[in-house]
């Protein structure tokens, strides 16, 4: 498998390792009422969709960037692949 | 007081030098490194600050550029900073107080060691060596790979000279991948 990375073009999926869903960006708020539940949700609970899922690949033996890859698990089609820091910054996340 | 000898990388008093086939791979100790990660916000700051210290603007993913004091990409908005050990010794505090509070910087020398190939058919080694796509390396750029599972920057100077560094702490079986694959290519 090759992995397009956005800045330096297509790398050997070895060059990579695998985190999980892409959702796991989206850290609920530890101050928050409801933050017990909203960490159980966020640690355990996961989608499982037949088709395109967003996961998070990190370029271990490369750039060291971390990834947003757009995947369909049931062609391992890759269909787009972004840095996770511009995904988390356009969900309004600082860092 | 203590009375200390220097050894390099492979533990010897004196650099390794291999040649095979006019293929020389030789052990670089003199070099002073240092990494810079330009704080959120602050990227052209520190720009402006490396290009200062390097007297040449800031190199482009996957570039190097500099002469005395070279840098080279590592990763967004991160650099690799090398200087010759012997007159720069101070590298990592000389890169601090270039960029201040807009960049993070770590002193890497004694985290790395190169190795520099030179000579001709330099491809066929690092065809063997890594999974690069070689026909993307020019004059200047660099990438960082793993070569025998042993994460590398390869920095290609020349179409005949070719550094690559390692960590420090698997030099040795670096320098095994590399000579094993010099007398299997060439």
């Amino acid at each position: 498998m090759i992995i397009d990375h956005p800045m330096l073009g297509p790398r050997d999926a070895s060059e990579f390792t695998y985190l999980g869903d892409a959702s796991l960006i989206d850290r609920p708020d530890w101050q928050a009422d409801d933050a017990a539940e909203a960490f159980y949700e966020y640690g355990y609970l996961r989608d499982n969709p037949a088709g395109e899922h967003q996961e998070l690949w990190y370029h271990e033996a490369g750039d060291r960037s971390w990834l947003v890859v757009t995947r369909n698990t049931l062609t391992h089609e890759i269909s787009k692949v972004e840095l996770a820091r511009d995904v988390a910054r356009a969900r309004g996340r600082s860092k | 007081m203590h009375d200390l000898v220097a050894i390099t990388a492979l533990g010897g008093t004196e650099p390794r030098m291999d040649t095979v086939a006019g293929v020389t791979c030789s052990e670089v100790p003199d070099v002073a490194l240092a990494s810079v990660a330009a704080r959120m916000g602050q990227e052209n700051n520190v720009i402006k600050a490396l290009e200062a210290l390097i007297e040449t603007p800031v190199p482009d993913v996957g570039q190097s550029a500099g002469a005395v004091i070279c840098a080279f990409w590592a990763g967004p908005d991160q650099w690799m900073i090398e200087a010759p050990q012997d007159s720069h010794e101070g590298i990592a505090t000389q890169v601090k107080s270039a960029v201040g509070n807009a960049a993070s910087v770590t002193e890497q020398t004694d985290g790395w060691t190169r190795f520099d190939l030179s000579g001709p058919n330099l491809t066929a080694v690092l065809e063997l060596l890594s999974s690069l796509d070689l026909r993307k390396a020019t004059t200047g750029s660099v990438t960082r790979s793993s070569i025998h599972h042993i994460g590398c920057f390869v920095l290609f100077r020349t179409p005949e000279l070719f550094s690559i560094y390692g960590p420090r702490s698997s030099a040795g079986s670096l320098h095994h991948a590399i000579l094993t694959a010099m007398r299997s290519a060439l």
